[in-house]
């Protein structure tokens, strides 16, 4: 092996640090070589290794009885009975897509499609969750509209729906948006698939794309922080083939149907180098693999630049000795590039030759589980006390409902986002129930009675004014979207997106969150099966709000037993489940009118939350109710007015008394107190439901009749203040949340 | 019946057809990949949407050339049924199946919603359950639905009462503002002259199940079915 003098400056380039490169000596007894040193720096990167995150990541809840598969494997796996696994993970393309918005996003798609089908499921919904600046940001458009048809190519393309998803504009998120995609597939629970390089002699098998020379480093660039060069690094932004993924998904599980699969693993970051360190690494094994032997998309290319290559739509499998000609054949079948590349050993090492000559050799361990690990400083940012100091005495009342309703529903983080998901195809495979745009998205399962609600949420705001509170409520929110449902929540994945964790207060928010995440899903006995981290989301020395995102999978026992947030039919008594408190405090409300960011989140009961939700669930099971939607984004009034105009079919008014009970009428109206659930239901079911709610003890009361051609909510009767009382017809309120996005790309 | 479904690579609804002739209607299906020909005895062809080739060139312009399109054009020669759906549709076009071609939609965006159809033509082996005039709710998901031809062909196409379906207002209307993709005179679905061959960009095995809310699209699965003397069989998965 040709020795070279590592200098203070390649190592920088590598990112990695002084004391990294000595544990690399240690490790090795010499020094690396090139092509070693270059997979230390990606393995050991933030984004592979979780250096920073890995300590605290131990402390969330990951056992139960439905449980199949945690973290740890390319996704997590939860029984859903009939002898199926729902087979779930999200996970992020930030970086990426600031840099490049189409390939990035579209890479990602492709990335967290062969996570899923890997496990040996067919992939059957996507989510996504995004964040980016305000819509005014002539940048923001183009991300918008990049990243938008980067998911829409990818994902039509592959034939799987994308069933919902979300979108918050912040300012914060400009130079750093979120781009974080959720897939989940179905598998039968005996035939689940893991990356594991078992059995010594086992043949190594290469498939898919051929190897070339983009996204080398992709994952050493998404652990970094940005500034003004970002756009230098598009060469490290990978190039999507969904046509070429859609071909590997269905070679893969037409292998996997068959008996000559030892273990499988996608390359995605890291590419050849991670799918060969962690399957060995698993297994306590080695792979000794042959460069030579790997399809190459051209000639020349080193050792480094194959094993650092994030090439898209490319797999490796263990395959059992004697069944190379099978997988062969069926990779050609499918026309895909297919090639023994090595083999199993027990050696523990992996080895690489070129042309019979050694190139690399390093344990396979040191790689993929000894990296470094860090407990970073945290301490509370010095702003945080300001942050949460809201005057509520030097804060004026609503002086127009009606104008601040409308001002609400036309912001674009709370406005109809149809331009979004109308691109995406959401109805292929024909399981989709309930389409994006209701609290969450329902597909039946095939082959049994059941269905399954999917969702993904998080308010980052919260989670900046309190770590804690807000990864709670994260947690809480997306339960109470699937309750809304009938589904009963069965499993969690995470993309927990932060800030740079050199910083103590970016550690302290990461710190917090998790404690958060911990205490909601221990309280709603939910686990966490699978997630991702992201971290140094910083531009210019600008940390985004911490975003803890979640993604929920609600199993609904009997399909046709569920429910959508629209109102039904005119007559219907509408009645609010749950506590109205005097939230305002990091409410959209008091951005979009008051134009603060600050004060402490919602109050969050996770006792109260559960017995909410269980209420809901046990009323749509019982079918008791006609549509159910919960209160988030903009307080009751917001909810409301959603419930009038949401619906595919038409919308439908409402006539609502509230009585102020000495809270703000702001608070009232739009303030976001947890815990809350609208339901329409018919109005001889009224007198039941309430009573099945007081024996739950869940606070219960009918508000209002749903009906007419306007929406109107009355404070007080008509005592309170004029200006205090929403009434508007449903046409001037459907627009205003209609049109808001279309009208805001039509800038452009 | 019998029916076959052909398998592109990229088609990503092939299983939604096999699903709604088998499972929901009790039928026989054979998916037939399409490096293969076709086997006998079969009563109808679907060509199911998708993204055959990736649609890179041009949607459907490569998978005419399947070694199981001269299969499927003899078939579709001797009278044999075939449906094309979306990219089948696509396909169709570009094999000469069907006159015209697609072009992008105007809006330049791939969109996927529920869309209503006008029954131009109720008599024929693909709508025979409907009534003339009929509107039924179908959703789209192209980028490409933009039908286009010359003026002679349209003319002839139309006498020929060969338009069987156009895209139109919830209560029939053929109007510009009805018309999703700027389709040539808001033509949604389209057959050929002998009345054996139907191309049409909506889905209807994607509304064809009231779990989905919307049972509309069964009706031209059934009118399949009638037109072969068949009824629907006691699908294995019943549900109340």
């Amino acid at each position: 092996m040709k020795s070279l003098v590592i200098t203070q400056a390649i190592l920088e380039q590598h990112k990695l640090s002084e004391d990294e490169y000595k544990k690399i000596l240690e490790i090795l007894g010499r020094e690396p070589n090139w092509t070693e040193l270059g997979m230390f720096s990606a393995m050991w990167s933030e984004h592979c290794s979780y250096k920073s995150s890995r300590i605290h990541l131990k402390k969330l809840p990951t056992t139960g009885p439905r449980v199949v598969q945690g973290p740890g494997e390319n996704a997590g796996a939860v029984d859903i009975g009939d002898g199926l696994c729902a087979v779930f993970k999200m996970e992020s393309h930030n970086h990426p897509s600031f840099i490049e918005p189409y390939q990035g996003a579209a890479t990602g798609v492709g990335g967290i499609l062969r996570d899923i089908f890997t496990m040996g499921a067919r992939p059957i919904a996507l989510l996504n969750s995004l964040r980016f600046g305000s819509l005014d940001n002539a940048n923001t458009r183009h991300l918008l509209k990049g990243v938008v048809s980067g998911i829409a190519g990818y994902g039509n393309c592959m034939g799987v729906p994308t069933v919902g998803g979300e979108i918050v504009f912040n300012d914060i998120y400009a130079l750093n948006p979120l781009v974080n995609v959720f897939c989940l597939g179905i598998a039968r629970k005996e035939k689940i698939f893991l990356g594991k390089a078992a059995g010594v002699g086992n043949p190594v098998i290469y498939f898919g794309s051929k190897t070339g020379r983009d996204g080398i480093h992709g994952a050493t660039m998404a652990s970094d922080s940005f500034d003004e060069e970002a756009a230098q690094k598009r060469p490290t932004v990978q190039v999507g083939d969904p046509f070429t993924e859609k071909l590997l998904l269905e070679a893969c599980l037409e292998l996997m149907a068959g008996d000559c699969l030892v273990g499988i693993q996608d390359m995605g970051a890291a590419g050849l180098t991670s799918s060969a360190c962690e399957m060995a690494s698993r297994e306590g094994t080695g792979v000794e693999l042959e460069l030579a032997d790997v399809p190459r998309r051209e000639p020349g290319m080193t050792p480094y630049e194959i094993m650092l290559s994030e090439s898209q739509e490319r797999m490796l499998m263990v395959a059992k000795a004697g069944h190379e000609d099978e997988v062969i054949k069926i990779c050609r079948k499918w026309d895909l590039d297919v090639a023994v590349i090595g083999r199993v050993t027990d050696t523990g090492k992996v080895v690489l030759k070129e042309n019979g000559h050694i190139v690399a050799e390093i344990p396979a361990k040191a790689l993929a589980d000894d990296g470094p690990r860090y407990d970073r400083p945290s301490s509370p940012p010095a702003y945080q006390e300001m942050l949460q100091a809201l005057n509520y005495d030097a804060l004026p009342d609503v002086k127009d409902a009606n104008a601040a309703l409308l001002e609400l529903l036309g912001s674009p983080t709370i406005a109809s986002k149809r331009w979004v998901y109308e691109q995406y195809d959401h109805m292929v495979r024909t399981n989709t129930m309930v389409r994006p745009g209701s609290d969450a998205a329902v597909l039946r399962v095939k082959g049994t009675d059941k269905a399954l609600a999917l969702s993904v949420d998080c308010n980052g705001r919260y989670c900046l004014l309190n770590p804690y509170e807000g990864a709670k409520i994260a947690i809480a929110e997306c339960a109470r979207n699937l309750a809304c449902s009938g589904a009963e929540p069965i499993g969690v994945t995470d993309c927990l997106n932060f800030g740079n964790p050199q910083r103590p207060e970016v550690m302290w928010q990461f710190v917090l969150a998790i404690e958060g995440l911990k205490d909601a899903c221990e309280a709603l006995r939910v686990p966490i099966v699978s997630g991702n981290v992201s971290l140094y989301n910083e531009t210019n020395d600008l940390s985004i709000y911490p975003t803890p995102m979640i993604g929920m999978v609600g199993l609904i026992e009997q399909a046709d037993r569920t429910a959508t947030q629209w109102f039904k039919q005119a007559g219907d008594v509408i009645i609010l489940l749950g506590r109205t408190r005097e939230d305002l405090g990091g409410t959209e409300y008091l951005k979009v009118v008051h134009h603060r960011e600050q004060g402490s989140p919602p109050l969050l009961n996770l006792e109260d939350e559960q017995a909410v939700q269980a209420c809901t669930i046990r009323l749509i099971r019982e079918g008791l109710v006609q549509s159910a939607h919960d209160c988030s984004d903009g307080g009751l009034a917001v909810a409301l007015a959603e419930c009038c105009i949401s619906g595919a079919d038409g919308r439908i008014g409402a006539v609502v008394e509230l009585a102020r009970d000495g809270l703000r009428r702001d608070a009232l109206l739009f303030g976001e107190s947890q815990s809350r659930i609208v339901l329409s239901v018919k109005q001889e079911e009224a007198d039941k439901v309430l009573d099945v709610a007081r024996r739950a003890g869940v606070p219960a009361a009918r508000i209002g009749i749903v009906g007419g051609g306007r929406l109107v909510i009355r404070v007080d009767g008509d005592r309170s203040a004029p200006g205090s009382s929403i009434d508007l017809d449903l046409l001037t309120v459907h627009e205003r949340w209609a049109m808001a996005i279309p009208r805001a790309l039509a800038l452009d | 019946m019998n029916i076959g479904v052909v398998v592109f690579p990229g088609s990503n609804c092939d299983h939604d057809c096999a699903y709604v002739f088998q499972d929901v209607l009790g039928q026989s299906v054979r998916m037939i990949w399409h490096k293969d020909t076709l086997p006998g005895g079969l009563d109808a062809v679907v060509l199911p949407g998708g993204f055959s080739y990736g649609d890179y060139l041009r949607t459907g312009a490569i998978a005419r050339f399947s070694p199981v399109m001269g299969a499927v054009k003899a078939f579709a020669d001797n009278g044999g049924l075939v449906i094309g759906i979306c990219n089948g549709f696509q396909i169709l076009l570009e094999a000469g199946l069907l006159p015209g071609v697609m072009v992008r939609n105007t809006s330049l965006n791939f969109i996927c919603r529920d869309v209503y159809v006008k029954v131009e033509n109720a008599a024929t082996r693909f709508t025979n359950r409907c009534e003339s005039g009929q509107v039924l709710k179908i959703p789209i998901a192209h980028a490409d639905g933009n039908y286009y031809t010359d003026p002679v062909t349209l003319a002839g196409i139309k006498a020929n009462a060969q338009v069987i379906f156009r895209y139109c207002t919830p209560d029939g209307k053929v109007t510009p503002e009805a018309n999703p993709n700027g389709s040539l005179d808001n033509i949604a679905g389209m057959m050929n002259a002998d009345g054996n061959v139907l191309g049409m960009m909506p889905h209807p095995e994607r509304s064809a199940e009231t779990l989905l809310g919307n049972e509309d699209g069964r009706l031209i699965f059934l009118s399949m079915l009638s037109a072969f003397g068949k009824t629907e069989q006691q699908s294995r998965l019943v549900r109340v």
